[in-house]
C-alpha cells in the first residue's frame, strides 16, 4: 500500500549504482545477456505483404512504438496512419475487412481492451471479421503504472465470443504467429513484445501452431504451464531449480483461446505432481483460471494447483525489474515460490 | 508540508519569465535523472505553466487540496514532468525531491497520477480523459456554488480522441463558463507531426462551433498568455473558454528545438550540462 502523497517519503540513501529508474516505453526487455532479434512482428508482416496484397496496416499514432513501421516503410501505400483514435481504429479496421482487405492493427493493450473494447465487440467480433489486432505493453511489461499496464486485457477478451487470443514468448514464436494469424480467418487478438525481442524458443526446436500448447521440457516434482514472456521465466527457473535436483517442466501455451484442453488435461492428469500456471496477468480471468475450469469440468486433478501471476489490484509505478520482483513474476521469484511449494 | 528550499520572499518578487526560466531548469533537471523523455513538451509549455501558477489560478501552495482552489487538471499524463517543475517552483513539492523522478518508490512517477502528487488533480496518461473529468468537475462546482474554475491542460494529440470532442460538445451544450481548456499545439505526437499524423485544423473554428469562447496565441509569448488569459477569466458570457497555444518544442533550448522527432527525447549524458548551460545563458 502506498503512503499518503502528502507525506514525504524517507529519503533512504540511493543505493549503489543509484535508485532504479522507470524503464522507458521504448526499452526492450531483454535482459543484458539475452539473445535478441529487431522488430519481429513488424518484419514478418512486412514480408509477408509482399505475396499478401489484401493486408493492409493501421495504427493510432502507435506505429514507432508498435514495430509497424517497419511494414509502414516497406509498404507506405498500404499503411494507415488513423491518429490517437483506438475507437476510430477499430471502426475502419472492421471497415476494411469488409470490403476484402485483411487489416493488422495496432496498439497498446490497454488502449484496445479498454477504450476500444466496444467497437472491438461490435464492429469487429460479433461479425467475425477477419482483423488481427497486435497490442505493444501486455501485462506488466511498463513502469508508467496503471494507464500503461495491460494487466487484465487478456480477461476482457476471453469474455468475447469469435475472440483468438495469443501471448506469444519471444522473436522466434512473434515471427511465425504473425503468420499463422493471417492463415486463420476471423478476428484474433495478439500480445506482442516489442523492439529488440528475446530469443528463446528456438533453441527448443519448437514451432508456433495456433490452438497448439506445447510441453518444451518435462519435469517430475512440477509441471509450469506458462504463457507469453512468462514461458521465458519458467524456462530460467526450471534451469535454476534443476540445479538443485528438483525436476521442473514447461509447458507453453501460447494460444489462449481456444485453449488446447487435451494437452493440458495430458499434462495435468501425471500424478504426484505440482502444477503451476504462470502468466503475466491479473490473476483473475487469464489462463489461470481457464485451465483450473478446463481441469475441474473434466474431473482431472493435480496433486496440487498453484497461480504465478499478477494481484488483483492497479500496479505501483517504477522500473519493471523491481515491479517484476515486488509482484512475484520474475525468474529469481518463480524459483522461489516453486521452491515453497514443494516443500 | 515542506515548502521549497528557497527563501519565499526573495522570489516573490519573480517576473513571470523568470519563473518560467526556472521551471525550464527544474525540468531539464528532472529530464537528466532519467537521462531522456518528454523534456521538449515541458521545455515547450513552460511559460503557459508559469503563467498559470503565478498569474491565473487562485490556489495556495501550503495546502494544494483547499476546497476554494482553481482546479488544474493535467490531462496528458506523460507531461507530469513539467507540471512538477511547476509545483516545485510554486512550492507545492519540496525542490529536493526532483533527483526522484521517474524512480522507485518517488512520488514523481513518469506518467502523473492523483494518488502519488499533491497538487496533481487527476490520473492523466490515458489520452483523452481529462476534458471529460472537467466537465464533471465544473459541473460539480456549479453545484456546490462555487467560484472557482477548472482549467485543464490537453494535447494536439488528443485531440484526435472523439473522447474530447463528446466533452467538448458537453461543455457547450451546459455552458460551463467556469471550464477553461488549454491546449498545447506543439505539432508533434508520438508517429510524428501532429497535423501529418490527423489534420485538425483549422481547430479556433471548430471549438467556436462548438460554443466554446475560442483565442489561440503564441505559446511561449508571456505577455499574449497573460492576456489571454485574463480574458478567459473575464469573459461575461455563459460559455467554455479555450485558449490554443502555439508552443515550440524544446523552447530555450535551440540545440534541442533542432531535434525532429523529440516526442521520446534521447539526450546524451554530456549534453545535459551543455543544456543548463544554454538555458543559463538565456536567463531573463
Ligand atoms: C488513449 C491513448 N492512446 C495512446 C497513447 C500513447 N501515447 C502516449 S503520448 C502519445 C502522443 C500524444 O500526442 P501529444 O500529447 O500531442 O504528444 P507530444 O506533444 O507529447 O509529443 C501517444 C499516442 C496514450 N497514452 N493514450
Ligand atoms: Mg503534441
Amino acid at each position: 500500500m502506498r503512503r499518503s502523497k502528502y507525506e514525504r517519503p524517507v529519503r533512504e540513501p540511493a543505493p549503489e549504482g543509484g535508485r532504479a529508474k522507470t524503464s522507458a516505453m521504448i526499452a526492450s526487455i531483454a535482459g543484458p545477456d539475452q539473445r535478441t532479434k529487431p522488430a519481429p512482428f513488424g518484419e514478418a508482416l512486412a514480408t509477408l505483404a509482399q505475396s499478401r496484397p489484401q493486408i493492409v496496416g493501421m495504427t493510432a499514432d502507435l506505429s514507432k512504438y508498435t514495430d509497424l513501421h517497419v511494414f509502414a516503410k516497406a509498404h507506405p501505400d498500404r499503411f494507415y496512419q488513423m491518429g490517437m483514435a483506438e475507437q476510430l481504429l477499430m471502426g475502419a479496421a472492421a471497415g476494411m475487412a469488409r470490403e476484402g482487405f485483411q487489416p493488422f492493427v495496432t496498439t497498446y493493450a490497454v488502449f484496445a481492451s479498454r477504450r476500444a473494447y466496444d467497437f472491438i465487440c461490435m464492429a469487429i467480433a460479433e461479425e467475425n471479421l477477419d482483423v488481427k489486432i497486435v497490442c505493444a505493453l501486455p501485462g506488466l511489461t511498463t513502469g508508467y503504472g496503471p494507464s500503461h499496464q495491460a494487466t487484465e486485457d487478456l480477461a476482457i477478451f476471453r469474455g468475447l465470443p469469435n475472440m483468438t487470443i495469443i501471448d506469444p514468448c519471444d522473436a522466434h514464436e512473434i515471427e511465425q504467429a504473425t503468420v499463422a494469424i493471417a492463415d486463420h480467418p476471423g478476428p484474433v487478438y495478439m500480445r506482442l513484445l516489442r523492439g529488440h525481442v528475446p530469443l528463446v524458443l528456438d533453441e527448443y526446436g519448437y514451432r508456433f501452431e495456433l490452438g497448439k500448447a506445447k510441453v518444451l521440457r518435462d519435469g517430475r516434482d512440477c509441471m509450469i504451464v506458462s504463457t507469453g514472456l512468462m514461458t521465458m521465466g519458467a524456462l530460467e527457473a526450471a534451469t535454476l531449480l534443476a540445479r538443485d535436483g528438483v525436476d521442473v517442466g514447461v509447458t507453453h501455451v501460447p494460444t489462449i483461446k481456444p485453449l488446447d484442453e487435451a494437452t493440458l488435461l495430458e499434462v495435468a492428469g501425471r500424478t504426484g505432481r505440482l502444477m503451476v500456471v504462470a502468466e503475466n496477468h491479473t490473476i483473475v480471468g487469464g489462463l489461470g483460471e481457464a485451465v483450473a475450469g478446463v481441469l475441474l469440468r473434466a474431473g482431472v486433478i493435480p496433486a496440487a494447483f498453484k497461480q504465478i501471476a499478477l494481484p488483483d489490484a492497479f500496479l505501483d509505478a517504477g522500473a519493471l525489474p523491481t515491479l517484476h520482483d515486488r509482484y512475484g513474476i520474475s525468474t529469481p521469484k518463480v524459483v522461489e515460490r516453486v521452491r515453497g511449494w514443494l516443500g | 508540508m515542506t515548502p521549497n528550499d528557497d527563501p519565499g520572499a526573495a522570489r516573490a518578487n519573480l517576473s513571470l519569465a523568470e519563473r518560467a526560466w526556472r521551471i525550464r531548469r527544474h525540468a531539464l533537471r528532472m529530464g537528466e535523472v532519467q537521462g531522456q523523455g518528454y523534456i521538449a513538451q515541458a521545455l515547450g509549455i513552460s511559460d503557459v505553466l508559469a503563467v498559470s501558477y503565478f498569474h491565473a489560478l487562485n490556489h495556495r501552495p501550503e495546502d494544494p487540496a483547499w476546497e476554494g482552489r482553481d482546479r488544474f487538471l493535467l490531462s496528458i499524463g506523460h507531461y507530469a514532468i513539467a507540471l512538477y517543475a511547476a509545483l516545485i517552483e510554486a512550492g507545492v513539492l519540496p525542490e529536493d525531491e526532483l533527483d526522484s523522478y521517474g524512480s522507485d518508490d518517488s512520488r514523481l512517477p513518469m506518467s502523473g497520477m492523483a494518488a502519488y502528487t499533491p497538487g496533481m488533480e487527476i490520473t492523466g496518461g490515458s489520452l483523452g480523459q481529462g476534458l471529460s473529468v472537467a466537465v464533471g468537475m465544473a459541473l460539480g462546482l456549479k453545484r456546490k456554488r462555487s467560484r472557482s474554475f477548472v482549467y485543464t491542460l490537453f494535447s494536439d494529440g488528443e485531440l484526435d480522441e472523439g473522447s474530447v470532442w463528446e466533452a467538448a460538445m458537453s461543455a457547450g451544450s451546459w455552458k460551463l463558463d467556469n471550464l477553461i481548456g488549454i491546449v498545447d499545439v506543439n505539432n508533434m505526437q508520438a508517429d510524428g507531426p501532429s497535423r501529418g499524423v490527423l489534420n485538425f485544423e483549422p481547430l479556433l473554428p471548430k471549438f467556436e462551433a462548438f460554443g466554446w469562447h475560442a483565442q489561440r496565441v503564441d505559446g511561449n509569448d508571456i505577455e499574449a498568455l497573460v492576456a489571454a488569459f485574463d480574458a478567459a477569466r473575464n469573459l461575461d458570457e455563459p460559455r467554455p473558454r479555450i485558449i490554443i497555444c502555439d508552443t515550440k518544442m524544446a523552447k530555450g533550448v535551440p540545440f534541442l528545438e533542432a531535434r525532429e522527432r523529440n516526442h521520446f527525447l534521447r539526450v546524451e549524458p554530456d549534453e545535459w550540462a551543455q543544456a543548463l548551460d544554454v538555458l543559463e545563458a538565456g536567463r531573463p
